[in-house]
């Protein structure tokens, strides 16, 4: 079975889990007979590991003039045209770079429509709708020139394309969900991208969402048929123990991390309270509030103004291997986000033998046994989980024991599998 | 001649409520009296009452010739004292029969047999008054909780006296013997030992309504049946089960009150069956040979074994958290602390921690009243970590806190006396100064003021809304 499939990212390209999920999923997919994957991103940089996929970048796609698609559907996809600085699903130190890149770069972007290879970024800059309207375009030249039996389209910025192929081939689409505005915006959803992602789920023939949290947003507020969206959990590659990593701790007391983009859908000011709390109980711990966002700057204000800065800690954003020298000093993670569809990091903590914590409103938190759960605005039940593992050891002993084994067994193969089987159901 | 004994179970534990670690050292009432009322109300009208009121009809329809006996918890006592006085009625209706047999268990359905004897001794003479006041009882039989037994456990119920004992019939105890014989402990064998037919026990009490089951629907007919099939010489059916069985785990709807009604009429009408008490079946029946437990077995899962309860981390660090201040107990008077020492001891808080549910499900998540084993541990762990302050407060364990229950102690006196002072003084003033109303009633305020907190802070029992009340008019 062949399929074409689209992306915005792939690794090591990556800004956050999507990038991350797509190179699962696929790894996962090579490990099944017959199977063959064809991935496109926006910008192919070369580096990216080819072995189990053959990949390719928009940009190095050469349009053909004689192709009659193009006007019909730039006309289409028209409307999203919007001028808005919205900018959904992007790490926000790249948000910073990018808008003051776009900003002195603008003049030379040059839009080289209809004259062979299309530019793109492959982020998440100001021209984001144009790219995205592009790619759709380069999407119909692809499924033109190449063979295939059915279409994988991940996330919004990818369903014109999905739809665009599906328009020009024929053959079925599959678009697969790991976030919706609803959770990026926390209800106030950008109305351009709600129709982008609305058009794509009815264009599709089905729907993988991952997790029953996202199945039942798809189904409420998409109106979607629920027989049409079905649940693959997301998975996680196992760590390869690189170098010894370890950090010496040079203080006698726990540690309690939050890493995530500090934005509003992972619920950091209910981590600043959660904080105050437990100190005022006791006395030897630190909070570590990992990762940068367009909120660090009012939580960095809200813990000062609790008085907890001198056992409350920002460290900004973490890369590579500094996440796991974090979790190597870890005593507790903390997850307590507003809306996840799914949630990564949890599992990579676990990994590394962290106990987590993490809130009833992620996706995460369906498959995980070995986690303590509370609900994202329960400052209570947080608090006294978090004093709970760091006082009574046998909880955190269990935790490890049970946990890394939990995460262990969550194979991206068998999310492949499933995936398979929605191909199947399709053709 | 073969005889039926039936043994039913009543318990029901005190269950704590959501007890934060903000709540250590501050407040010290640990239950959920809502659903401890709430649930023990639902379980005395689908349950007890109902199935009391068949027995008794049913002892009195064949003058004395079925029998049955119960054990009932020292903490399911207390609750029928608390909530459901009629069900505790209905029960000594029972017992004013005279053929239905009481056992002895420990007060407070603990696992403190695995643990130390002193302690183990004075809980089941707890549990002996409690059933000496309510049914004029005095047991010749004992039960251990969740039916745990060993050898050495057996041995030390002998030493306290009783006749016969019952347990599970284990498999791999029994190997290819039959439950159906009396048994005596391996260490003393005065002390005889039944055991129960897990078989036929739990077609009652786990399979009567499982329409999956090969044999469902199961009639009273067809269980008498069954009787009758086995070979004659076998001695005594032993057939024991949650009180809860009848009308809670499995409901009235499915049929077990008609079924429990048919049994005694369709034994007596179709067999040679006879009903029998432990007690009986133990004076009556000869010790066919000694039954050897090395390990504790108990009457749970598959594994018939301790690990519902100290099969994990979790659950033994509880439990010997718990245990290590034993000895501190014993030198513990005061009657609030005593009861919550004794509730602190339920089995079934380390049966919430059992992380085995994950793969021997239903019955572990029906009777949990948390999500996960990790919030039953912590929530347990901060009822004992407040506890545990309470007790070294009580009895200093050693010289830091002997020397800090001293300083109290004389602060609290000093306290007193600059109350005294305080008082007097306020007294003094008023003799001199006769001024304006205003002023004295504002006066006033003020010293009842400080003497109330004064008070408030020399008597530890303080009540939460008279603290607030307090708090709140400090600022004036």
């Amino acid at each position: 079975m062949k399929v074409l499939m689209f992306g915005w990212e792939f690794p090591p390209h990556i800004s956050g889990g999507l990038g991350t999920a797509c190179y699962g999923l696929t790894n996962g997919m090579s490990y099944l007979e017959d199977m063959e994957i064809l991935f496109v991103v926006p910008k192919a940089f070369g580096d990216e590991d080819q072995s189990k996929l053959r990949l390719i970048g928009a940009n190095d796609v050469e349009l053909s003039q004689k192709n009659p698609h193009y006007e019909k559907l730039l006309e289409k996809i028209q409307f999203i045209e919007v001028n808005s600085n919205m900018v959904p699903y992007m790490d926000p130190e790249d948000f910073y770079t990018q808008i003051s890149k776009d900003k002195e770069g603008s003049k030379n972007y040059i839009h080289t429509h209809f004259t062979g290879k299309l530019e793109f970024t492959g982020t998440y800059g100001k021209d984001l709708y144009q790219e995205i309207a592009n790619y759709a375009v380069i999407a119909s030249e692809i499924a033109e020139n190449y063979d295939f039996d059915v279409i994988h389209s991940h996330d919004w910025l990818t369903y014109p394309a999905g739809m665009a192929a599906k328009e020009v081939s024929g053959k079925p689409l599959v678009v697969h969900v790991h976030a919706t505005d609803f959770d990026r915006s926390g209800g106030n959803v950008n109305p351009s991208v709600y129709e982008m992602e609305k058009t794509g789920m009815n264009a599709a023939d089905k729907i993988i969402s991952v997790s029953n949290l996202t199945r039942n947003t798809v189904i409420q507020n998409y109106g979607i048929a629920p027989e049409k969206v079905v649940t693959v959990y997301n998975a996680v590659d196992p760590v390869v123990q690189k170098e010894n990593i370890s950090v010496k701790k040079g203080y006698d007391e726990k540690v309690v991390t939050f890493l995530g983009r500090i934005t509003m859908q992972k619920g950091p000011e209910y981590f600043i309270e959660v904080a105050k709390k437990v100190l005022q109980k006791m006395d030897n711990v630190r909070f570590v509030m990992a990762g940068s966002g367009d909120m660090m700057i009012k939580m960095i204000w809200h813990a000062a103004s609790l008085k907890i800065m001198d056992k409350f800690h920002f460290t900004g954003f973490l890369r590579g291997d500094d996440v796991y020298r974090m979790f190597s000093v870890t005593d507790v993670y903390v997850m307590p986000s507003v809306s996840e569809p799914f949630g990564i990091s949890p599992l990579e903590a676990m990994q590394s033998n962290v106990p987590v914590i993490i809130s009833h409103q992620s996706g995460v938190s369906e498959i995980l046994k070995h986690a303590i759960k509370v609900n994202f605005w329960d400052i209570d039940a947080m608090a006294d989980a978090i004093y709970g593992i760091l006082n009574y050891d046998a909880l955190s002993e269990v935790f490890k024991k049970h946990g890394k084994e939990e995460v262990d067994n969550l194979k991206w193969e068998n999310s492949a599998r499933q995936v398979k089987d929605i191909y199947l159901s399709v053709l | 001649m073969s005889t039926i004994c039936l043994y039913f179970q009543v318990h029901q534990p005190f269950r704590f409520r959501n007890y934060r670690f903000f709540d250590i050292g501050d407040e010290h009432y640990y239950y959920d009296d809502y659903s401890n009322e709430s649930i023990f109300r639902k379980v005395a009208e689908k349950c007890y009452l109902p199935a009391n009121k068949v027995i008794l009809e049913l002892i009195n329809k064949y003058e004395g010739k079925f029998k049955v006996a119960f054990s009932i918890s020292g903490i399911a006592m207390d609750q029928m004292e608390l909530y459901a006085p009629d069900v505790l009625e209905s029960f000594k209706a029972l017992a004013e029969t005279g053929k239905v047999e009481f056992l002895a268990e420990t007060n407070s359905h603990s696992l403190v047999s695995l643990k130390d004897e002193d302690e183990f001794r004075q809980q089941v003479e707890e549990h002996g008054e409690k059933l000496k006041k309510h049914f004029k009882q005095e047991p010749k039989v004992f039960r251990n909780t969740e039916l745990i037994y060993s050898d050495e456990i057996g041995a030390q119920v002998a030493r306290m006296g009783y006749e016969a004992m019952l347990t599970e019939g284990a498999k791999h105890i029994l190997g290819w013997k039959s439950p159906n014989y009396l048994y005596c402990n391996a260490i003393d064998p005065k002390l005889k030992v039944l055991l129960k037919n897990f078989k036929l026990s739990d077609d009652i009490a786990f399979r009567f309504s499982d329409q999956s089951w090969e044999e469902y629907p199961l009639t009273a007919d067809k269980f008498v049946g069954w009787l009758n099939q086995m070979g004659k010489e076998e001695e005594t059916v032993n057939l024991f089960m949650d009180y809860e069985t009848f009308g809670e785990h499995q409901w009235e709807e499915t049929g077990i009150f008609k079924f429990l009604k048919s049994i005694p009429e369709m034994v007596f009408a179709n067999s040679d069956f006879t009903f029998s008490t432990p007690a009986e079946v133990a004076r009556n029946l000869q010790v066919v040979s000694a039954i050897q437990v090395p390990y504790p077995i108990s009457w749970a899962d598959e594994e018939r074994d301790l690990t519902a309860w100290l099969g994990n981390e979790l659950q033994e660090q509880a439990f010997d958290r718990l245990y290590e201040l034993g000895e501190q107990m014993k030198k513990i008077t005061d009657p609030v602390l005593k009861k919550d020492w004794s509730y602190l001891q339920v089995s079934d808080h380390f049966y919430y921690m059992c992380t085995k549910f994950f793969s021997d499900g239903a019955v572990h998540s029906y009777f949990n009243p948390y999500d996960t084993p990790y919030d039953a541990f912590i929530n347990y762990m901060n009822v004992l970590s407040d506890f545990s302050l309470r007790v070294n407060a009580a009895v200093p364990k050693n010289n830091v806190e002997m020397e800090i229950a001293n300083l109290t102690g004389i602060i609290n006196e000093k306290d007193e006396i600059i109350q005294k002072y305080e008082q007097e003084l306020y007294e003094l003033n008023k003799q001199l100064f006769s001024g304006t109303k205003r002023t004295t009633s504002a006066g006033k305020t003020k010293t009842a003021n400080t003497a109330g907190a004064k008070k408030a802070g020399t008597a530890k029992k303080k009540s939460p809304a008279r603290k607030t009340k307090l708090a709140k008019r400090k600022p004036e």
